[in-house]
């Protein structure tokens, strides 16, 4: 199974029936092929639209029905359309249980940065700082180092996404959650070692006394 | 509200105005009046927008064609030329969170001088600004966005200009048509007056100033 599998089927059990969902681009888009049977998700798009579903099969596209990053999806029965303001009072106001967010830097009290390296990418923050602060559960999914250097580190040194710490962290190789304003580690990835995963990591993390192997497969 | 063809409603907006276009990723952006800045070739605008789209779609025509001193928005991701001319110094780049900015709109429209946002707390974004706290909770002040044209992508419009949109390309619209001096909308469609129950305007035809007439 490759990185990005393993933290998606990861995070697509972190989901429950009825809940309103947004992911971000990236390894948080892949989760949605991943919900578990049984549970009925809705997946908001920021661009204004509950109900998000698949990409649509070839030469079906509606060129005005995209997802966050303009490319075409498809709304599933029931779904709704509203304007930008609406689909961040949706956001800011607590009515979005989980955003997944991509992550480049995740630092020992649970701060994320997520949206610009001086210098170098300056995309713009988009909706990650509104989904940061509002959402009722921020989870990250990222890779656990880039090209052999930590990501999860004792201080962000890029500019934070929010001043409110994220709840989870997962990884190729872990599960991570923050409490309190710690990192502690809740699970470790098929095969993968506790020994192997704070090797791996430049902040210190709690560890406690049975790390359980993520339930995937 | 009046109907008028795309060179005359172009005409009026002057080089220096600031335009806000709706539109996300280029959905939704009135793509005849993007073509008709270039063609008229305007000069010195400020655009307020959710994005810049991509090379040589929606905003990014007007990018590409160097009609901007300005850009208030919230992603140039996924325009490589926005990003190279600002960092080449020939496009100034607000960057403002995507929630934030469209309430900032909202603030304009409604009559309101700023709101009260926790985005951005402890971040760059609060460079600046004040910091309130109410209840116990930090906010930042963001202030009213106004401009002087909003361009407005409707799907479908009646004679007498009311708006309605369509999926996830009425984002930004809406908001904008209340935020600006005049409104110049377009529509997919215009259909005689009584075809959109009143339940289904979004934009009432009031708010209107020139509808741009179908070729």
């Amino acid at each position: 199974m490759d990185a990005q599998t393993v933290i998606a089927k990861r995070i697509a059990l972190e989901l429950r029936d009825g809940m309103l969902v947004n992911l971000g681009i990236g390894i948080p888009t892949q989760v949605a092929n991943f919900v578990p049977p049984g549970i009925h998700v809705y997946f908001q798009s920021e661009n204004g639209l509950i109900g998000t579903g698949p990409i649509p099969e070839e030469a079906m596209a509606q060129p005005r029905l995209t997802d966050a990053g303009g490319r075409p999806v498809t709304a599933i029965p029931g779904a709704c359309a509203f304007d930008s303001a609406f689909s961040f009072g949706l956001i800011r106001g607590g009515h979005v249980d989980v955003t997944v967010l991509g992550g480049l830097q995740v630092d020992e009290r649970g701060l994320l940065a997520n949206w610009m390296i001086p210098g170098k990418m300056v995309p713009g923050m988009g909706g990650a700082m509104d989904l940061a602060c509002g959402a009722k559960r921020v989870v990250v999914a990222m890779q656990h180092s880039a090209k052999g250097k930590p990501k999860i580190v004792r201080q962000c040194l890029l500019p934070l996404t929010s001043s409110r710490p994220i709840d989870l962290l997962v990884t190729e190789l872990a599960v991570i959650a923050q409490v309190d304003g710690r990192l502690r580690l809740l699970e470790t990835a098929p095969g993968v070692t506790v020994v192997q995963v704070l090797a791996a990591t430049e902040a210190k993390l709690e560890v406690p006394a049975t790390v359980p192997t993520m339930p995937i497969e | 509200m009046q109907t008028t063809t795309v060179e005359d409603a172009v005409s009026r907006i002057p080089d220096g105005a600031s335009l806000m276009v709706g539109g996300f990723m280029g959905v939704g952006t009135p793509e005849r009046l993007m073509d008709e800045l270039v063609r008229q070739g305007k000069r010195n605008l400020t655009v307020i927008a959710n994005d810049t789209a991509m090379p040589g779609v929606g905003i990014g025509k007007l990018v590409r064609a160097n009609l901007l001193r300005k850009v208030i928005t919230s992603h140039i991701g996924l325009n490589p030329e926005t990003q190279k001319k600002m960092i080449a110094g020939e496009l100034e780049v607000e960057l403002v969170p995507q929630g934030t900015l469209i309430e900032r709109i909202r603030c304009a429209g409604y009559g309101l001088g700023g709101v009260l946002t926790p985005t951005g707390v402890g971040t760059v974004v609060e460079e600046g600004k004040r910091k309130l706290e109410v209840n116990g909770r930090e906010y930042l002040l963001e202030t009213a966005l106004h401009a002087d044209f909003a361009l407005v992508q409707a799907f479908v419009a009646d004679y007498l200009g009311n708006l309605t949109y369509v999926l996830t390309a009425r984002n930004f619209n809406p908001v904008i048509a209340m935020a600006a001096t005049i409104v110049i909308a377009d529509a997919e469609h215009i259909v005689p007056v009584g075809m959109i129950s009143p339940d289904h305007v979004i934009t009432p035809a009031v708010i209107v100033d020139y509808l741009v007439a179908r070729a």
